[in-house]
């Protein structure tokens, strides 16, 4: 069972869909012929995709093809230049507490002298004016509540061994189930996530798309995933939306990620290999563009 | 028990610290300044705008003496440099991530040299106060009036107090500025009201200080304390009374001696986060060679 805590959102989550509340029916987002533009130049154009509640979705395609994009217009951040966008149920933008997220990043500084469980209980308050009294656990119930709440996310991604020490010590799949803590302390029914498994060790991203998929399985929070390599996440996705050349294919994984779909997205020859272990190969993809740091300043020495 | 000089009879020394009002007065407005500049200087290090700050303070130097030129008290100068150099420095658009890009650096360095190459203009303008430069630059407790800690009270009061309302969402800023964006921080509008803020801490330690050792209580006691622990409460507070110790010990000792003040309290700084850092390495050695020896 999910804890809530003292937040208000108890029974959100132990069955989405019988509860009469807004947008509690119906898919968790929805895109309808949605376009975007980015300094006078369309990103993509005439997306229409619909993820239902408690599915695990992921964006795949190139890099520099604006998948990230995708997901900052679901969260509102950025603005349509045509069609719509639905996020439980609201416009974009209007489920702020209900969407947790987590934003394509490389890592903490490693100098950073700041707890794992700091970042986390961040996220459950870090936008409130003021000071956290000192002590003011023993004097408030509520703020009682609040730290234990942190510390079950902990423990619910396995961070709790090292959450005590400095984020920035600590190797970049355990600063990324930190990151996921934070993004679940407050009990979101969207987990949000850009490149979660960018820049982690082959161990470390089967094992966080493992807890990703056991969030979304377990405590049925709607997953919206972006990645470009699939094969992590391959298992446990219920649908894939594949963008390419300005716009978007939906649906299965085994109805996307096929020879003739992705060619006709590409309009070049793509082949999509099956290795012996159950993997998928895309061959015949074109290159990534040449400048792909002018839309992510953070990551431009990635390989 | 003589009247002058240092004894080994503490009650007597400190009583004789307090026999003047002058030394009553720099007392008071070191206790001020270290509370202020320890809580901004936490976010600073923190934040790693250490350069920032300290051109913050450099500027306050040419403040300080073109306000002596035009005949104004030199702590108007020192504030009105330095919260217009902060003003500028936060007008420079940063790097689309939110941490200082090297082009920021760039800037404030440019800044920095012309901000000091106008403060010499103004002294050798105003010609003949050399020992005014020495005190500018290296700190003087000699000349803090009763008035002057007044004001020192009152900026400090007043920047502590907006950082203690914006305190919790620009820890969340500096730390993670993606996510605190994404949650509907005002993430641009909180690194210039810090900015403003740090000018505020940067001008009240160049007036006990000097503009060249702002550092002694602006960088010393947070890096310190963060050495020593990582919680943000404990390290928060550990600043605060690191800043007030150095800053009491070394107006203490420049009493009794014919030193600058500012070497002391830099001094003191500089042992403190010295044996801080020994000793963590020392610590976490030691914890490496006890988990070799001990396989878990």
């Amino acid at each position: 069972m999910w804890p809530t805590g003292q937040t208000g959102s108890a029974g959100q989550h132990g069955g989405a869909g019988q509860h009469g509340g807004a947008g509690q029916h119906g898919p968790a987002v929805r895109f309808d012929r949605a376009a975007v533009q980015v300094a006078g130049r369309t990103i993509w154009s005439d997306v229409s995709l619909t993820v239902d509640q408690g599915e695990f979705m992921a964006v795949l395609g190139p890099n520099g093809v604006g998948k990230s994009t995708l997901i900052r217009a679901a969260l509102g951040l950025i603005g349509l230049s045509a069609g719509s966008v639905t996020v439980l149920g609201r416009p974009a933008g209007q489920s702020g507490r209900e969407i947790g997220y987590l934003p394509q990043r490389r890592s903490f500084d490693a100098g950073l002298r700041v707890r794992g469980i700091d970042v986390v209980s961040l996220g459950s308050d870090g936008e409130r004016w003021g000071v956290p009294l000192p002590w003011g656990d023993r004097l408030f119930p509520a703020r009682r509540a609040a730290r234990n709440r942190v510390r079950e996310v902990i423990d619910l991604v396995g961070a709790t061994a090292f959450a005590g020490r400095p984020v920035g010590q600590v190797s970049g799949g355990e600063q990324q189930r930190l990151l996921i803590a934070q993004a679940l302390v407050r009990g979101p029914r969207l987990l949000v996530l850009d490149e979660p498994l960018d820049s982690l060790d082959l161990p470390s991203q089967s094992s966080i798309a493992a807890l990703i998929s056991r969030i979304c399985r377990e405590h049925q929070v709607t997953v919206m995933l972006v990645a470009h390599d699939v094969n992590p996440i391959l298992s446990y996705l219920d649908c894939v939306a594949y963008l390419a050349r300005g716009g978007a294919v939906c649906g299965t994984p085994q109805d996307v990620i096929t020879s003739e779909t992705l060619t006709a997205l590409y309009r070049t020859p793509v082949e999509v290999l099956h290795a012996s272990d159950g993997r998928l190969v895309v061959v015949g993809e074109p290159e990534p563009p040449a400048r792909h740091a002018d839309r992510h300043p953070d990551t431009a020495a990635r390989p | 028990m003589t009247s002058s000089g240092l004894g080994w009879n503490i009650v007597a020394d400190v009583r004789q610290l307090l026999l003047f009002p002058f030394m009553v007065n720099a007392l008071r407005a070191g206790t001020i300044v270290a509370i202020s500049a320890g809580a901004l200087g936490w976010f600073m290090v923190l934040r790693r705008q250490a350069f920032a700050g300290h051109t913050l303070a450099i500027v306050s130097f040419p403040g300080a003496a073109g306000a002596i030129l035009v005949g104004i008290s030199a702590t108007i100068g020192y504030f009105t440099a330095a919260i217009a150099a902060a003003l500028v420095i936060a007008a420079v658009p940063r790097s689309l991530g939110g941490r200082a890009g090297s082009s920021e650096s760039a800037i404030i360095g440019t800044v920095q040299a012309f901000a000091l190459a106008c403060g010499a203009l103004f002294v050798s303008l105003y010609g003949g106060f050399l020992n005014g430069l020495t005190g500018l630059l290296f700190g003087s407790f000699l000349g803090i009036s009763a008035s002057q800690v007044l004001v020192l009270l009152a900026v400090a009061a007043a920047a502590i107090a907006v950082l203690a309302l914006i305190a919790r969402p620009l820890f969340f800023a500096t730390v993670d500025p993606d996510v605190a964006a994404a949650r509907g921080v005002p993430v641009r509008l909180l690194s210039t009201v810090f900015l403003v803020l740090l000018g505020c801490a940067a001008a009240e330690v160049s007036q006990i200080t000097g503009a060249l050792l702002v550092f002694a209580l602006l960088v010393m006691p947070a890096a310190t304390a963060q050495q020593i622990t990582v919680r943000p409460m404990a390290s928060f507070g550990l600043t605060i009374g690191l800043g007030l110790l150095i800053v009491w010990l070394g107006l203490a000792v420049a009493y009794f001696s014919v030193y600058p003040v500012g070497f002391f309290i830099t001094t003191f700084g500089f042992a403190g986060y010295v044996l801080a850092a020994a000793s963590r390495t020392a610590i976490s050695r030691s914890r490496r060679r006890q988990a070799l020896a001990v396989p878990a």
